[in-house]
């Protein structure tokens, strides 16, 4: 076992892993933080997305131990600082962008990477950003509405299908 | 997975003595790596990580090309090579997803060869020098079969020098469930003839056609591949296209490749 040492959500943390530790188990096991979801674990749904310094990764095909030092937000740095739902979690709430929710932390972590670099994103950049992100349940319509909702946009135009 | 020893060099030089150890392999992006080893299809004794060697990542402009250090990703490709490079720029930026591409780097892609992947049309299609710990080799020497390539044990590459084409354009046709080409061709019109590079096709990997550079470097025009046909004799047959769709398909492709390349 080897110490590695980061920055999670604003917080110095640090913990006991071996080489082959993903960086989602890391979080979820280690550090207890399980709103990050391991939905396929081969590297193709999207539900582990986290970020790691500023950029959308899939933490469960990362080691811990090759991002030690580094700032990792997860969906646990997502609300506010009083608790209440952050801005793009607030809009998949009011647009009905989750159903079982299972996918919607990954969602959440790529469509805060995309409106980062893309604050004013077209719909179909939406879904084009989207592309590496699963959901069974939704459809995707009313994700990609709640994203362009977050972004400060006129949704209601866009109409449920 | 089974367990292994993480190193994580900071230069070329001591990545090269980690990987003399028994049992040693690279670690790039992670990104086919790591689920390969979730199925225990690899199982190294030793992970060398060259995502810390500074001298390995970025994109800048020096003799005769582009020059791209090995451990750069996918997404710093699309965006900094797109000045220069437009369609390797495009290429990068239609790689797997957002997530993928912010790990992934060329030197993984390149070296792990996957018949499906999208660099290994690039770099060839380029005609692209690939520079490695220990010596320069031609993309027409490098691609030797289904994930196969020149690279001794323990040699790396950390660099890719790619000649500007006059004109060029990469087009993929999406395997949606994978994100990898079904099939993909990659067109490079130089002053000395034309290029042209097929992925996602040919049994033994990435390949040129001959005969579609040989008219396009006559007349290029989307229109000058027309009367050509491709055999579907040494293609990949699967339950997504069978060897005839894909012949066909690496036609319709290159005519629509040098449409877009203009
Ligand atoms: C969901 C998904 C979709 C994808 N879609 C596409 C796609 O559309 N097109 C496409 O082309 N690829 C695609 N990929 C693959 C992706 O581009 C990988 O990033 C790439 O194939 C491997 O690069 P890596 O840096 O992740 O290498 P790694 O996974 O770290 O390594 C791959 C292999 O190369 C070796 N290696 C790594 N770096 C070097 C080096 N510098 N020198 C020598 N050997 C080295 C490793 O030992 C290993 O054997 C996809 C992957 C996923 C998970
Ligand atoms: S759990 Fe990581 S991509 Fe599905
Ligand atoms: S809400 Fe159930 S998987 Fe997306």
């Amino acid at each position: 076992m080897t110490k590695v040492s980061m920055t999670v959500n604003g917080r110095a943390v640090s913990g006991e892993v071996e080489g082959r530790t993903l960086l989602s188990a890391f979080l979820r096991e280690g550090l207890g933080l399980t709103g990050t979801h391991v939905g396929c674990d081969t590297s193709q749904c999207g539900a582990c997305v986290v970020h790691v310094d500023g950029k959308a990764i899939k933490s469960c095909t990362v080691f811990a131990m090759d991002v030690a030092g580094a700032e990792v937000r997860t969906i646990e740095g997502m609300a506010n600082a009083d608790g209440s739902l952050g801005t793009i979690q607030q809009a998949f709430q009011d647009h009905h962008g989750l159903q079982c929710g299972f996918c919607t932390p990954g969602m959440v972590m790529s469509a805060a990477a995309l409106l980062a670099e893309n604050p004013k994103p077209s719909e179909a950049d939406v879904r084009h950003y989207l592309d590496g992100n699963i959901c069974r349940c939704t459809g995707y319509h009313n994700i990609v509405k709640a994203v362009l909702a977050a972004s400060g946009q006129d949704v209601s135009a866009v109409a449920a299908e | 997975m089974h367990n292994f020893d993480f190193v994580k060099p900071a230069s070329i030089a001591d990545a090269v003595k980690a990987l003399s150890s028994d049992g040693a392999q690279a670690l790039s992006g992670g990104q086919t790596l790591l689920p390969t080893m979730k199925q225990r299809l690899a199982a190294p004794a030793v992970l060398v990580s060259l995502t810390g060697i500074a001298e390995m990542k970025g994109v800048c402009r020096g003799d005769g090309g582009l020059h791209v250090g090995a451990a750069t990703t996918h997404a710093t490709v699309a965006k900094e090579a797109a000045a220069h490079y437009p369609a390797l720029a495009a290429l990068a930026g239609g790689i797997g997803d957002p997530a993928v591409r912010n790990r992934g780097t060329i030197g993984g892609s390149i070296a792990n060869n996957d018949p499906a992947a999208c660099y290994p049309a690039g770099v060839l299609g380029s005609g692209a020098t690939v520079v490695t710990s220990k010596r320069k080799i031609a993309a027409d020497d490098f691609f030797q079969g289904l994930f196969s390539t020149a690279l001794d044990e323990g040699e790396i590459v950390t660099e890719v020098r790619f000649p500007i084409p006059e004109k060029a354009a990469y087009v993929k046709f999406q395997q949606p469930a994978s994100r990898f080409a079904l099939t993909g061709v990659f067109v490079a019109k130089f002053g000395t003839g034309v290029r042209v590079a097929v992925t996602g096709a040919g049994q033994g990997g990435v390949f040129r056609w001959t005969e579609a550079e040989a008219a396009l470097s006559r007349s290029f025009a989307p229109g000058a591949v027309d009367g050509l046909s491709l055999s579907g004799d040494d293609m990949i047959s699967d339950l997504h296209g069978s060897a005839a769709y894909r012949a066909n398909l690496v036609k319709v492709l290159t005519g629509r490749a040098v449409a877009a390349a203009g």
